[in-house]
């Protein structure tokens, strides 16, 4: 079995101390910084969407130590491989510097205090992201190390993703084998609908997923994967359920529109077969009997990757929706398409 | 029944750009474009949902290698449906999008007699069943590869100018058919600024 999704947290800034330049342990001090804000406002500490109850340690905060994910999540449900993500919301910050260098810093935490412990894990890299040529700075000096497989783009970002000024990112983490990892998150003036900011919490988390649907429109219609055919994409805790009604309307669309693009030399959802992989985590799951007709609109078993999203609670009834698959799918679902997908 | 011909007007009469439909004494509309100096004739009818191609445009065929950079090709011999905007190759009347799947190689200009696309060359209309459609794109994983010909093609005519007379040739009348479902009502048009 193969986990997609699982977590990394920085239990606090000073774990990072040791990947950092003195100066920047100064500046940090000297303000008594505790870190980005964003994740809090996504997670509240002590909401079970943050963290189940039965995933939270005494005296540790969830999911910040390779131990608690041992013994919550790699040696229970005997897991081949788990890509580790750090959602830290570095993306928020906006001195370019002190950007960089904490994606380099948590880049190093992540090789030094997890792929080092477990050679069972891989993990994705994080990016100062609001600079491309960070971007691409912090890719050519982590992104050969064989334990990461992908980069964190978070969801929700200033600009979108399939814009020209990225397509040399992207050719840098196509050239590494590197996995475009879209992942819930983003700049703390990012807003998780297509029309601003949500006044409730749950009607924020609700709408985070049409973010990730405006990402990826981006991301064909601009030709990305017409000029980098080697990208490959995860859409992480964006539902997948969303995409094939996506790709009949892109489709229908791109008949008559298609001369504004001329690029795209095939139908939106023939590329997006092609070039993306959803987690499973969560789950947008509807009563069974339509769940099993909904799980045949992705038309094949190459789509889904599984993904507990540790230390997150989703309510996802996971028996019940491998149930709806054949022996074949799971299997695929569950491990094979995560192997394929990330070369492991 | 022998081939027929109907004399359309006198060329000198035609504009680059011109267009006129006439009907066959069997009620099949045709237009007749003059574009790029050429005449072409196609039965004034699109085989996707019926539109009349009479009201089409042209558009200029464009293509593409990489991103940001356009091969332009100058001849607008494209029309674009005006319902869909589904490009039509005036001069073979081939669809270059198929939604139910593409079988690999361009049909040529000769009307095919093949069962599949038969109904769509009578008619001009999809006669796939639910499971017939089904079939047919489980057979090519769910989309095609486009764009590039599908059994979709509208009815194209030889054009020809006899003493400076436009003249179609209609091909012999075909077998009669069973009676189609009445054609949709045109979709009320919203204003295009």
């Amino acid at each position: 079995m193969i986990d997609v999704d699982v977590h990394a947290n920085i239990p606090q800034i000073e774990a990072l101390f040791p990947y950092l330049d003195e100066l920047w342990v100064d500046w940090i001090t000297e303000r008594a910084w505790r870190g980005p804000v964003m994740p809090n406002h996504h997670y509240p500490v002590a909401s079970e969407r943050a963290a189940r109850l039965e995933w939270r340690p005494e005296g540790a905060g969830p999911a910040t130590s390779v131990g608690l994910l041992q013994e919550h999540i790699l040696d229970p449900w005997n897991v081949d491989n788990a890509i580790v993500n750090c959602y830290y919301g570095i993306e928020g910050l906006r001195h370019p510097d002190w950007a960089a260098a904490l994606a380099s810093a948590v880049n190093d935490w992540l090789i030094d205090q997890w792929l080092s412990k477990d050679d069972r894990l891989r993990a994705t890299m994080v990016m100062p992201a609001r600079d491309t040529a960070a971007m691409i700075k912090e890719i050519r000096r982590v992104g050969d190390h064989p334990g990461f497989v992908q980069a964190f783009f978070p969801t929700r970002s200033d600009n979108l993703w399939g814009q020209r000024q990225y397509h040399g990112v992207f050719r840098e983490l196509a050239a590494r084998d590197l996995v475009v990892g879209l992942h819930y998150g983003g700049t703390t003036e990012g807003a998780p609908s297509s029309t601003g900011y949500a006044n409730y919490y749950v009607e924020q988390y609700g709408a985070e997923w049409q973010s990730f649907a405006t990402q990826v429109t981006s991301l064909i219609s601009e030709g990305v994967f017409t000029d980098i055919p080697a990208l490959r994409v995860s859409v992480l805790e964006g539902g997948f359920l969303w995409f094939p009604v996506w790709g009949w309307r892109m489709n229908k669309e791109w008949k008559g529109l298609r001369r504004e693009v001329p690029w795209l030399d095939r139908p939106p959802l023939h590329i997006m077969r092609d070039h993306f992989r959803f987690s499973t985590a969560p789950i947008d799951a509807g009563p069974p009997e339509l769940m099993a007709k909904a799980l045949q609109w992705i038309g094949n078993d190459d789509m889904l990757m599984f993904a507990t999203d540790y230390p997150h609670r989703h309510d996802d009834d996971i028996a019940g929706f491998l149930s709806l698959l054949s022996a074949e799918a799971r299997a695929k679902v569950m491990a094979e398409n995560a192997r394929e997908w990330y070369r492991l | 029944m022998a081939e027929t011909k109907i004399v359309v007007g006198k060329a000198d009469d035609f504009k680059d750009g011109d267009r006129v439909t006439i009907e066959t004494s069997n009620g099949r509309k045709i237009v007749v474009f003059r574009q790029s100096g050429e005449f072409y004739a196609l039965l004034n009818r699109c085989p996707h949902r019926g539109a009349d191609l009479c009201k089409g445009r042209f558009v200029t065929n464009l293509t593409s290698d990489a991103v940001g950079e356009y091969v332009f090709h100058g001849e607008n011999r494209m029309l674009a449906c005006p319902w869909h905007g589904w490009e039509f190759d005036i001069r073979t009347g081939q669809s270059y999008f198929d939604p139910v799947g593409t079988r690999a190689r361009p049909f040529s200009v000769q009307v095919q007699t093949g069962d599949e696309v038969r109904t769509e060359l009578d008619s001009g209309e999809a006669s796939y069943t639910p499971s017939e459609y089904a079939a047919a794109v489980a057979e090519v994983g769910g989309s095609s590869d486009g764009p590039q010909p599908g059994p979709y093609k509208v009815e194209s005519f030889a054009v020809s100018i006899e003493d400076s007379y436009v003249v179609v040739s209609l091909r012999a009348a075909r077998p009669a058919r069973a009676p189609r479902p009445p054609r949709p009502e045109e979709p009320i048009k919203e204003a295009i600024g």
